[in-house]
């Protein structure tokens, strides 16, 4: 049992003054700020190389056509153009890059360029490089491309029936993964139940947290050593080294991955290597240094996003009392044209199988297809946040129908506090938490008590009123192991992240990490870490910037993603420190004649407990090893420079079962949202809002607000406007900002937030991953909305995304939306 | 479908954060791509292409731009002001500060058109409310914060 310390309920504040021993846990400055203020951050697209030559890619106006001829004559052509690159050179040049999924999704071929033919509207056919960006679009119009159009699959649920076009023939099927995942005993649970409630489908929208700062790289390619340095904002390096090595047939020494800022990633920047391959053979093929830059059309066409997911068939098991036993449910998710990650988001989910509840029985058969839409890619919440939509969907549905208070059933059926460690059906361990005092929480910092006088305020000036919870959970720290459950013959398995910290000769204390942050604000809770150790500031702290393979502090799974930094990275970091630590002591010792335990380190100087004043600055250590070594003892076995890799604890899931650990973090986010409906046109408002969480203990205070306050204003985004939605010939209606409208200032509600901090017991710092957040701002308007319609024929909200016309609609048509919802008593 | 001939060059002086400079450029060339590759100021971003998301947000003549909205040649004979000019010598200004102070940004890609705007209404309103900073900067996308921190940061150097 950990300590659970409830926080007044008002936002965090900066801390004035200066800050006592004991970094961690307070708001120091942010070592990134300084730079990123005055315009001296560094972004991939800062970097120029002599004579270096643009890329621009040419695309696909098809979602799905067969290429019979690409003719780049007349593109070359023109003057300042460098040289071109085409799906044939691609198909002699590289293999296809390896895919997760067991049969039929191991037999799509995926390539850096389209060969043979296009399956999405803006696929890369084609790429050209030219003197100047503007001179390559030129270049790219003169590229003639001659497409024989095929029909296009743009609907995921007739994707298996006998019409459907196969988009990969290779594959003979569009379906990339399928399985049954089924715990505990459904038919028990139906048959205990006293209702049985049925959803007959649910949607979940295509979004993407469409990072401001597209995707990119500059690279060089060295002749003489064969290797490649790509300036980029690949923010998971260590995978996309994975995929890109085997496929251009080199080792994988040959990538040199380097980021210093980047201008957000939320998942959508992890595959990025089909653009990066055909980058490095640009390099190579001419010769020259060559830059990338991707459009903002081309960002939301094309690259990354979000998993669509039907849910179908839904039956849900309630007792009288609303104890809820079970569920099982039919998903079927539309990845697009490529599975790239895919299929993982077929097991992502699987950590958060039961929600924030205590339901034993519950089967899911999953299956993924592809259609003629952009591929996708991990995007904040990441397939944990499909599902956590579902869980908290199927519980205001049964509310609502069984005339259920939404609140108690969440308490009624929450894991309690004295539950944790608590092992779910299917196997993970949910660290710890106390769910129902976050909701208690939340529903203060709305005034819940007097929200039946808001109710009537809000109907007498002609409003719906109406308010709702969304409860999820942000698993952090990936056990790689449950891709074997999707494919055994994977030899992936556990999770680790690097970091190395050394003392240098004049008492420079560095730090190098193999995470890629992207706003987290690694420099400075690295800095915090390590003060906390040495006994010094976190000014004295150095943390180079961002991520280089050539430093040698990376791993296999090295990257920013999955909420993880304050488990792994940190975990790398503190390692580290702590092998320092011991060090800097050891030398002190041969010193000062004492022994290593009576060295203390405090105030920038390793002393002697017993006598302070007996005293060697950081300085003098770095100096004696380094430069002034002469006479130390043979048997001093120590570089004070030390390289930890951290790597949790983890074993190999039961592949039959489909049963173990998942993740080893569980943070909560409860939000509450109340909005106000204007029954005439279905336009809302959301009037108040607040967000409670608990990752444990808070490295950085307002950085974890700062999270907070990012996750709910991407999940209020995607709650209300953003949406993906394609017409039937596969073109995307809303390719870029003008028409995928994403929160802006005068769009966000007022947001409270509060906290508790249930310390993870799995951590070395009590901290667990956060920052994705589940979503859970989705699920809480959904459920506002659900409980304003309410009194106008009680619709149900079957979708994630929500914009004022389907509100409308839902007033216009109740029934539609409650055909599909049935209740069986006994 | 036949490419557009870029029309020949043209010289123009740009006064940028109190420096003049003398550059040829296309008569195409955005006013955004002149700071960013002509100049090197590579602080003003670019994260689209139709004028939505306020990144390369600049002061023309101490009005608020999109720098992606302009053509360089427009720009010919203007003074221009970018995050680069923001701060005395080291020292971070004001507003700067507050940003820092408030965590008003996070990956820092919005950051500088950001300042800008922020910049530009308080030199209009000393003392702005809260919707008028958030119609102050409704120009401006940032993906990271949800702007919360953002406002809180104008508001206090506007108190």
């Amino acid at each position: 049992m950990t300590e659970t310390t409830v926080a007044p309920p008002k936002p965090v504040v900066v801390e004035e003054g200066k800050p006592q021993k004991g970094w961690a846990g307070q708001n120091v400055p942010r070592k990134e700020d300084k730079r990123l203020l005055q315009g001296e951050g560094v972004f991939f697209d800062d970097i120029k190389r002599h004579e270096m030559g643009y890329v621009h890619f040419v695309r696909s106006p098809y979602a799905h056509a067969r290429i019979k001829s690409v003719d780049v004559s007349k593109a070359l052509e023109l003057d300042g153009v460098y040289g071109t690159l085409t799906g044939d050179e691609v198909a002699i040049l590289t293999d296809p890059f390896f895919e997760l999924s067991v049969k039929p999704g191991a037999d799509m071929k995926d390539y850096a360029l389209a060969v043979g033919k296009v399956r999405f509207v803006g696929e890369p056919v084609a790429a050209v490089v030219a003197a100047t960006r503007d001179l390559a679009r030129d270049a790219a119009q003169l590229v003639e491309v001659d497409y024989e159009p095929l029909q296009p699959l743009v609907d995921a649920r007739v994707a298996q029936s006998g019409g459907a076009p196969v988009l990969h023939e290779e594959a003979g099927s569009n379906v990339v993964w399928d399985g049954t995942f089924d715990w505990g005993d459904w038919e028990a649970a139906a048959a205990e139940a006293d209702h049985v409630v049925k959803i007959k489908e649910l949607h979940f929208d295509r979004f993407s947290s469409t990072p401001l700062e597209c995707s990119g790289c500059l690279v060089e390619y060295n002749r003489g050593t064969g290797q490649w340095t790509m300036y980029c904002n690949h923010q998971m390096p260590g995978v996309g080294a994975i995929w890109m090595a085997p496929a251009m047939r080199v080792g994988i020494d040959k990538l040199r991955f380097v980021t210093q800022d980047i201008g957000g990633g939320f998942g959508n920047k992890i595959c990025l290597h089909p653009y990066f391959v055909a980058c490095c053979l640009l390099a190579r093929k001419l010769n020259r240094a060559v830059q990338w830059t991707e459009w903002r059309t081309d960002q939301h066409t094309a690259n990354a996003h979000g998993n669509e997911r039907w849910f179908q068939d839904i039956e849900v098991a309630v007792k009288a009392d609303g104890t809820l036993l079970g569920f099982k449910v039919k998903a079927l998710d539309d990845c697009g044209a490529f599975p790239r990650y895919e299929p993982l988001g077929c097991i992502i989910w699987a950590q958060v199988t039961p929600g924030c509840y205590r339901w034993r029985h519950i089967r899911v058969g999953f299956t993924q297809v592809v259609t003629n839409k952009s591929p996708v890619s991990p995007n904040r919440g990441y397939s944990r946040m499909q599902h956590l939509w579902l869980t908290e969907r199927i519980i205001d549905v049964v509310a609502h129908e069984l005339g259920l208070d939404p609140v108690q059933v969440r308490k009624k059926n929450y894991v309690k506090h004295e539950e944790f460690p608590y092992e779910t059906p299917n196997g993970c361990v949910y660290d710890s938490g106390d769910y129902a005092r976050c909701l208690d929480i939340a529903l203060d910092l709305v005034d819940y008590k007097k929200i039946e006088e808001k109710r009537v305020d809000a109907e007498a000036r002609g409003k719906l009123f109406g308010i709702g919870i969304g409860s999820t959970l942000d698993s952090g720290t990936n056990n790689f192991g449950q891709s074997m459950i999707l494919n055994p013959e994977l030899q992936f398995s556990g999770n680790n992240e690097v970091a190395t910290v050394k003392l240098d000769i004049f008492g420079e204390i560095v730090v190098t990490l193999g995470t890629v942050p992207q706003g987290q604000s690694h420099e400075t809770t690295s800095a915090q870490v390590v003060s906390d150790i040495l006994g010094c500031s976190p000014a004295d702290v150095t943390v180079r910037a961002g991520h280089d393979t050539y430093w040698n502090s990376h791993a296999g799974f090295s990257g920013t993603y999955a909420s993880q930094f304050a488990v792994t990275g940190l975990g790398a970091v503190k390692g580290a420190t702590d092998m320092l630590a011991g060090e800097m002591k050891q030398l002190a010792a041969v010193v000062l004649g004492c022994a290593p335990d009576d060295i203390e380190l405090a105030d920038g100087t390793a002393r002697m407990k017993a006598n302070p004043e007996a005293a060697l600055p950081f300085m003098a250590l770095g100096a004696i090893l380094n430069a002034n070594n002469a006479g130390l003892p043979e048997d001093l076995n120590i570089t004070l420079n030390c390289r930890y890799v951290y790597r949790p604890p983890f074993e190999k899931p039961d592949l039959e079962r489909k049963y173990g650990n998942l993740t080893l973090t569980y943070a909560t986010q409860i939000h509450a949202c109340v909005v106000e409906v204007d029954p005439d046109t279905g336009v809302y408002e959301i009037v108040d809002y607040a967000a409670v969480d608990d990752c444990g203990k808070r490295i950085h205070p307002q950085i974890v607000e700062g999270q907070v306050h990012g996750a709910t204003a991407q999940a209020i985004g995607a709650a209300t406007h953003e949406t993906f939605p394609y017409d039937e010939d596969g073109n995307l209606l809303t390719p870029n900002f003008y028409d995928y409208h994403v929160p802006h200032a005068l769009d966000m509600p007022p947001m409270k937030t509060g906290y508790i901090e249930s310390e993870s017991p799995f951590t070395s710092l009590g901290a667990k991953g956060m920052g994705e957040g589940g979503g859970a701002g989705i699920h809480a308007v959904c459920a506002a909305l659900q409980d304003a319609l309410s009194s106008r024929g009680r619709p149900i909200v079957t979708d994630s995304c929500n914009p004022y016309h389907r509100v409308w609609s839902l007033l216009q048509d109740p029934a539609a939306s409650r055909a599909g919802v049935e209740v069986v008593s006994r | 479908m036949a490419a557009t001939a870029p029309v020949g060059g043209k010289t123009v002086t740009v006064r940028v954060n109190g420096t003049t400079y003398e550059r040829e450029v296309e008569a195409r060339r955005l006013l955004i791509h002149f700071l960013r590759d002509d100049l090197d100021l590579t602080g003003s971003h670019v994260g689209c292409d139709t004028g939505n998301c306020g990144a390369c947000s600049v002061l023309y003549d101490g009005t608020l731009v999109k720098s992606c909205m302009l053509l360089a040649v427009q720009a010919d004979g203007a003074s221009i002001e970018t995050v680069e000019g923001l701060a005395e010598g080291d020292e971070l200004n004001d507003l700067q500060q507050a940003f820092g102070a408030h965590h008003a940004l996070q990956c820092g890609y919005c950051t500088p058109g950001m300042l800008m705007s922020a910049t530009a209404l308080l030199r209009e309103k000393p003392h702005p409310t809260e919707d008028e900073i958030r119609k102050g900067i409704q120009g401006n996308i940032c993906r990271c914060t949800g702007y919360v921190n953002i406002v809180e940061a104008i508001k206090s150097v506007g108190a």
